[in-house]
């Protein structure tokens, strides 16, 4: 099992000499010297986040634009998604592990599945918002079906679709942390190399949360950009 | 092929017993409807909720499917053609208008010409040609929808309708969610592009009063989509063909039918313009010859001063004493019903009727109208008539 030999380890402390260091508490010097260290499993946590939410998005708007047309389709996609979305996380990466291995394929594969219920839940919503006379007006203008979802419906629905990946980009960046009993790295990852030393699991855990801000503004900001439409108003 | 506004595109439509059943009800939605529009006539379909008028025009463009009959597009069956293909043939306004509020209103415009693949430079061009044909200045084509006010958004939709100069517009309700007021300066607006740009236009409405102002003609729909009478206006307010369309114009009908007419329509009754220091004799003389048992005093110019009192004519020469102020006095080209309420409202019985330059044409009376309205309407005037000059 893998979670053991983790918890075993610890950050090598050198010198003894430094009381906060060696007290395991909050060090700003140590931080400062060390913060290379954390340069990796931050740029793996940034891949365990974008990979999943960029696979999860394009699956979710693939099985939207399905159900858009057949409508029955979108009560069984949102049970079964809600079905992934209810295995605890943890759980998945153990189960997941005789089919696909320790590493990044399990992490995506779970990371994946939880992204679907909240991006599918809000394409649709988003495509079901648009009002009908805007549909009307765009058969009646001679847009084929498939023109107006490409043209008219998900382009209306861009607000409600950016607001489900913000949520979802948020919850993975949290659930990524927990990728490391996939065996996939991350910060999660790092703050199991040394819980107790409270300077590494406030710069592991605060670049998370660093991450999953920096996201929400970027999504937010191109919402925005592709949304001009919104903010002018007479 | 014709995206030329001063060459503007007709089609003549007509229904052929075109029926609509919707799966599961029990009675047609529209009962082999039979009528025919002629090129750049303004058809109007009007009734009571539920005559089917709205799934009537939908089926034209195929929004709505026809269950069995025709319908005949310039003498070729709709339902021989591809639907996305035929409605990017004819114009589609509806009553919540439905611009994509994604798309700036020069894109909202260009809608039509885009899935038709013409060029940019066409396509720019175009879109300035209809913002300044509805009067909207240019540089409203790069707003959005929410920018603008609901007549502003109406009249974008009608120019969005007429991108790429269809010979057939399908207008639902479109002044449907305007305010009374701007409603009939936008009706008024396009009953003059209208006269220029001649569309045929099947226009839905449940307004009888908008009907007969917009139709040139008119069909009454009832319930279960069975078409009570076909007609111009005038004519249907004269002769309603059946107890429901004299129900549905309602009772005021002679009111409206003078909603349809000027002064200057109408056989007024000749008055005696007399001048001050005209002999009495030669002023008994016209006096004779009039349709008014009083004179009319006039000035040099011939506009009227007032209605001779019998005291005037009783020297040698007619003098100013008056018995009543010329009033009311109505133009010849006032609307009939706003002369009869000038007239109602005032105390004499004689309206004073006035030519453009002021001089007197003649005597407006309650006889007059009324004879109007019981004699058989000569040509059938319609709304557009009061509009377009």
């Amino acid at each position: 099992m893998i979670g053991l030999p983790i918890a075993q380890l610890q950050i090598e402390k050198p010198g003894g000499a430094d009381d906060c260091v060696s007290s395991n508490g909050f060090c700003p010097e140590w931080i400062a010297e060390n913060i290379d260290r954390y340069w990796t499993p931050l740029l793996e946590h940034v891949y365990l986040t974008v990979a999943p939410v960029a696979i999860g998005f394009a699956i979710s708007l693939a099985l939207a634009s399905m159900a858009h047309r057949r409508r029955w389709l979108t009560g069984p996609v949102i049970a079964i998604s809600g079905i992934f979305f209810a295995i605890p996380s943890v759980a998945a990466f153990f189960l997941l592990q005789p089919l696909t291995g320790l590493g990044y394929t399990t992490a995506m594969v779970a990371l994946v599945s939880y992204t679907l219920l909240i991006i599918f839940r809000n394409i649709t919503d988003g495509l079901r918002n648009v009002p009908a006379e805007t549909r009307d007006a765009a058969l009646g203008q001679g847009l084929t079906e498939r023109q107006v979802l490409y043209r008219v419906e998900f382009p209306m629905a861009v607000p409600e679709i950016m607001a489900g990946l913000r949520i979802a980009t948020s919850t993975t960046v949290g659930l990524a942390a927990l990728a490391v009993f996939a065996g996939a790295g991350g910060l999660g990852a790092e703050i199991l190399v040394d819980k107790r030393f409270k300077s590494n699991v406030v710069v592991a855990g605060g670049l998370a949360v660093l991450l999953a801000a920096a996201f929400d503004l970027m999504i937010l900001g191109a919402q925005r950009a592709m949304t001009p439409w919104r903010r002018s108003r007479a | 092929m014709g995206d030329q506004s001063d060459r503007s595109t007709a089609e003549p439509l007509e229904f052929r017993e075109v029926t609509k059943r919707y799966p599961g009800a029990s009675k047609p939605a529209v009962d082999k409807l039979s009528l025919e529009v002629p090129a750049g006539e303004i058809c109007v379909l009007v009734g009571p909720s539920g005559c089917g008028k709205t799934t009537a025009m939908r089926m034209v463009n195929r929004m709505n499917e026809i269950t069995s009959g025709d319908i005949l597009l310039g003498g070729r069956s709709v339902k021989d053609r591809k639907p996305a293909e035929l409605r990017r043939e004819i114009g589609y306004v509806i009553q919540h208008i439905g611009l994509f509020p994604h798309w700036t209103i020069a894109e909202n415009i260009a809608t039509v010409p885009k899935l038709q693949g013409w060029d940019k430079a066409r396509i720019a061009a175009r879109v300035e040609e209809l913002l300044d044909l509805i009067g909207l200045p240019a540089d409203t084509s790069s707003r959005y929808p929410s920018q603008l006010s609901g007549g502003q958004r109406q009249r974008v939709g009608v120019a969005r309708a007429l991108a790429c100069d269809p010979p057939v517009m399908l207008m639902d309700e479109p002044f449907g969610a305007i305010d009374p007021i701007n409603r009939e300066r936008l009706q008024n607006e396009f009953l003059r592009l209208q006269a220029e740009l001649r569309k045929t236009i099947v226009f839905v409405t449940h307004d009888i009063d908008e009907a007969i102002k917009m139709g040139d003609r008119i069909a009454i729909l009832q319930e279960g989509g069975k078409l009570a009478q076909y007609a111009p206006p005038a004519e249907l307010l004269m002769y309603p063909a059946s107890r429901f369309v004299e129900d549905f114009v309602g009772s005021d009908r002679a009111l409206k039918r003078l909603a349809l007419q000027r002064v200057r329509d109408i056989d007024l009754w000749k008055a005696a313009a007399i001048r001050v220091g005209t002999p009495v004799t030669e002023a008994r003389a016209e006096l004779e010859d009039a349709d008014v048992p009083y004179g009319m005093l006039v000035d040099e110019n011939g506009r009227p001063k007032g209605w001779l009192s019998d005291r005037a004519m009783t020297g040698e020469r007619v003098t100013d004493d008056v018995r009543s102020p010329a009033h009311p006095i109505v133009e010849l080209d006032d609307v009939l019903r706003d002369a009869l309420a000038d007239l109602l409202s005032s105390e004499t019985r004689y309206g004073a009727v006035v030519d453009k330059n002021g001089s007197l044409a003649g005597v407006l009376s309650l006889e007059v109208i009324q004879h109007f309205l019981h004699a058989a309407p000569a040509a059938s005037p319609t709304g557009a008539d009061l509009i377009s000059e």
